[in-house]
């Protein structure tokens, strides 16, 4: 088993992104600098960390869906390979138009950091699989912007297909139909704003986030 | 020449920002005030071919400048 994690200048959650992917599953884990064209080889997890890549410049995550690495982590996607985008990593997915809609302004116009209680809405995705039919887990946000926001249809359109994996039971910033992560129509490039690189081990509060990178690299 | 192009939210999405704005001048006084947009405003010189001028910056927009799942834009040339 072996996974990525993008580092963009302005990324800041790329080494916790590393450390709760190696106790959760011991897969060994490469750091990839957003300058590279290629990934490392046999690559089965790419991830996209939360931070300020670029410094928020323009959009949240708009420079960074331009960075060179992204034409890798687009292939990858096409060739089927997992790709997880967490927080400013789901924000730059929707940039870079491997996931649908775009992550809003707060409606408190306030950054938002704490734990959030999450209903699995879909739980047979390959993010999802370890939960075992478990319908709740808990995590913690911390972003500025983080309303996901769709047009009418394509909401519809997530809802009826199970690409809404993940929602929240209290909605804690404005987004459209409580949505708090997302799976492309494939079912291998998912975007979210919580953090399971927060909540790896008991000490952190919760150990839900072992469950979704142990889904994530056992469906490889 | 110079092209300008304002960006702002489409009509659709709700305009946080704008709001608190709005609020934030009813308050101080100017209660007439509705439906405040807070848009972003990008200028830059560019040359080459005039003709194409408007369609180039639109292809800019597209691509990076707005995210049209969520903004519309204005362009102008000149």
């Amino acid at each position: 088993m072996k996974a990525a994690v993008i580092v963009f200048p302005g990324s800041n959650c790329d080494r916790d992104c590393k450390t709760a992917i190696e106790r959760s599953t011991g897969a060994k884990v490469e750091m990839v600098w957003h300058g590279e064209t290629a990934l490392p080889s046999g690559v089965d997890l790419v991830v996209l960390p939360g931070g300020f890549a670029y410094g928020d410049y323009l959009r949240c995550g708009a420079m960074a869906a331009l960075s060179p690495v992204m034409a890798s982590v687009r292939d990858a996607a096409e060739r089927g390979v997992a790709v997880a985008g967490i927080c400013n990593g789901f924000q730059i997915l929707c940039e870079a138009r491997l996931l649908p809609g775009a992550l809003l302004r707060n409606v408190s116009l306030k950054y938002i950091c704490k734990p959030v209680d999450l209903e699995i809405a879909n739980g047979n995705t390959r993010f999802t699989a370890a939960f075992n039919g478990r319908r709740e887990a808990r995590m913690t946000v911390g972003h500025g912007e983080g309303a996901y926001f769709a047009d009418e249809t394509t909401l519809d359109r997530l809802e009826g297909e199970g690409q809404v994996v993940f929602r929240y039971r209290q909605n804690p910033n404005g987004s459209a139909r409580d949505i708090a992560g997302v799976v492309n129509e494939r079912g291998n490039v998912l975007g979210m704003m919580p953090h399971p690189d927060r909540a790896f081990e008991p000490e952190l509060g919760g150990t839900d986030g072992a469950l979704f990178f142990q889904s994530a690299l056992a469906s490889a | 020449m110079k092209a300008r192009i304002q960006v702002f939210l489409k009509p659709g999405v709700l305009d946080v920002q704008g709001k608190a704005v709005e609020a934030a001048l009813h308050g101080l006084g100017w209660p007439d005030v509705s439906d405040v947009r807070v848009g972003r405003l990008i200028e830059f010189e560019l040359s080459g071919d005039a003709a194409a001028a408007e369609t180039r910056v639109a292809a800019m927009c597209e691509r990076l400048l707005a995210n049209t799942v969520i903004e519309s834009y204005r362009v102008e040339v000149g």
